[in-house]
């Protein structure tokens, strides 16, 4: 099944990928693709270029070489329609940012009212479908401070889905959150995951990219070093800064959330 | 304990208030001149006499600031939104808001009265008003939407830009980011601030007077210069205390409301 899905038209792809801030390189001619259905777990330490690759895939910021298609079209954040473009990718950011003057269902509803046009009903209506789905649906009328970090970050889960995207971008979604939080965002990953959701995530969650990712990218000062099945990259690395970094991120977690030993 | 210590606390207060205020009563009191000050500015006599055509003035200024705060919420709102503009082919749009700005918060008001007031209506051109009303209005929407424009602009600046960023990444276009997520949480923001802007306004439609409209200060005048004395100035500042001061009390109430849940939440 995923490898018949990965001979038709990517989802998205990324060629030759390059940012750059204050003349400084951050991501430097990046290539990637997602098929549909297939969820890719970017891994490297902070500084890497992973959440700037997340931004430039969402179009939240201009780029300085490459190009980003969608479904085989070339889109760019320099285009007239890139809001249009906008929601057909769903973002969820390390820091929630949900909208604190709206309530639960009203921070999820928001988008397909304003930008997809929908009725408030018909938006409303969409906007509690997902919150049961994700077990929130008895904290609609909540505002977003009332909640736990774990139920912000399941909220903003929620609210990038409400538009319907093809892929959703996650970065670094569970680093604000204490542990005990941790597993209830990632248990709502996995449900995405296996509902055949495309996704492309950010984390430093290694135990659970092993879990849940088809396919692994490790990236390094802008480049992306090394990609493969998650058994592949934590069992048998080849590049040696692969190795590098998984040695450290063991001898930090003491093995804990590092698999493939 | 605590309340003991509250009280003690109340008890000192009072205390410290009264002993200020009798030591300021008996200086001025036994000034040799208080006899004289006293009856050119505190006669009971002219006060009573004075009230009623002084407060019957008074709606002037009322109706002044009222128009004018319906009219320069929406235009310091637009000004403040014309400088936070980005797109280069508007650039235009904001160099004249900058411009607007600048200029009406850094010329003295009585000037911009003056010049306004009597230099457009001296132009004689066909179709343009000529009451010191509609002037005064004029002029004082003009300041004031200048200062309440840097008000609403401090309000939207103090919005993380993460929040507009969560909106833009929705498709949400600019303008709805605006609408939906930046303002509404601006305004809150900015209500102590404005209504600050506005007690200022409600003081300043007194500097109208020199326009010839007859408000409460201009009334008070004629009063004083009839009789030679000024305690009708002085029945016009209790009136403008009357209206600023409740004011003055929901802004302190509102800012430490707002402090108070700032430091409750987790933002």
């Amino acid at each position: 099944m995923a490898a018949a899905a990965r001979t038709r038209v990517p989802v998205l792809e990324l060629k030759g990928l390059k940012k750059r801030y204050n003349g400084r390189l951050v991501l430097d001619g990046i290539n990637l693709s997602l098929a549909e259905h297939e969820v890719v777990c970017l891994i490297g330490a902070s500084g890497s270029g992973k959440s700037t690759l997340l931004r430039c895939a969402d179009l939240l910021e201009p780029i300085d070489g490459g190009s980003i298609s969608l479904d085989g079209g070339r889109v760019a954040y320099e285009d007239r329609d890139v809001d249009a473009t906008r929601r057909k990718l769903g973002i969820v950011f390390q820091g929630f940012n949900l909208f604190p003057h709206l309530t639960v269902v009203e921070n999820v509803a928001l988008a397909p009212r304003v930008a997809l046009g929908l009725t408030p009903a018909a938006a409303t209506r969409r906007a509690k479908d997902l919150l049961k789905s994700l077990g929130l649906a008895e904290k609609a009328r909540e505002y977003p401070d009332r909640l736990s970090g774990g139920q912000q970050q399941r909220v903003a889960i929620a609210r990038a889905l409400a538009t319907e995207p093809k892929v959703l971008l996650l970065d670094e979604i569970t680093s604000a959150l204490d542990p005990v939080l941790v597993a209830e965002v990632l248990e709502t990953l996995r449900a995405l995951a296996a509902s055949g959701m495309t996704m492309l995530i950010a984390t430093h969650e290694m135990a659970f990219a092993a879990d849940v990712a088809d396919r692994i990218c490790y990236l390094e000062d802008g480049r992306l070093i090394e990609e493969g099945t998650p058994k592949r990259i934590f069992g048998s690395p080849r590049d040696r800064r692969t190795k590098e970094f998984l040695r450290r991120v063991r001898s930090i977690s003491g093995g804990r959330r590092a698999p493939g030993r | 304990m605590a309340t003991g210590s509250a009280r003690k606390g109340l008890l000192v207060a009072t205390l410290s208030t009264l002993v200020v205020a009798a030591v300021l009563a008996y200086t001025v009191g036994t000034s040799p001149a208080w006899p004289e000050v006293q009856k050119a500015f505190f006669d009971g006599r002219y006060f009573s006499t004075s009230l009623p055509a002084v407060a019957e003035a008074f709606t002037i200024n009322v109706r002044l600031f009222i128009i004018a705060e319906l009219l320069i919420l929406p235009i310091g709102l637009l000004i403040a939104l014309a400088r936070s503009i980005t797109a280069p082919a508007l650039a235009p749009l904001r160099i004249f808001a900058t411009i607007y700005v600048d200029f009406f918060r850094g010329v003295p008001s009585i000037l911009i009265i003056y010049v306004l007031g009597f230099g457009v209506p001296a132009l004689q051109l066909d179709g343009v008003p000529k009451e010191p009303f509609f002037w005064a209005l004029v002029t004082l929407v003009l300041i004031y939407s200048a200062y309440v424009s840097e008000v609403y602009r401090a309000g939207i600046e103090s919005i993380h830009p993460s929040q507009e960023r969560a909106a833009r990444a929705l498709g949400l276009t600019r303008v709805q980011a605006l609408r939906y997520v930046v303002i509404p949480q601006a305004m809150r923001r900015v209500i102590p601030p404005l209504l600050n802007d506005f007690i200022g306004l409600q003081k300043d439609t007194a500097l109208v007077s020199i326009l010839g409209v007859v408000e409460t200060f201009k009334q008070a005048q004629i009063l004083k210069a009839a009789s030679f004395n000024f305690t009708p100035l002085m029945t016009t500042a209790l009136i403008f205390l009357i209206i600023t001061i409740p004011m003055t009390r929901l802004v302190d109430r509102l800012a430490a409301k707002d402090r108070n849940a700032q430091l409750g939440g987790t933002r």
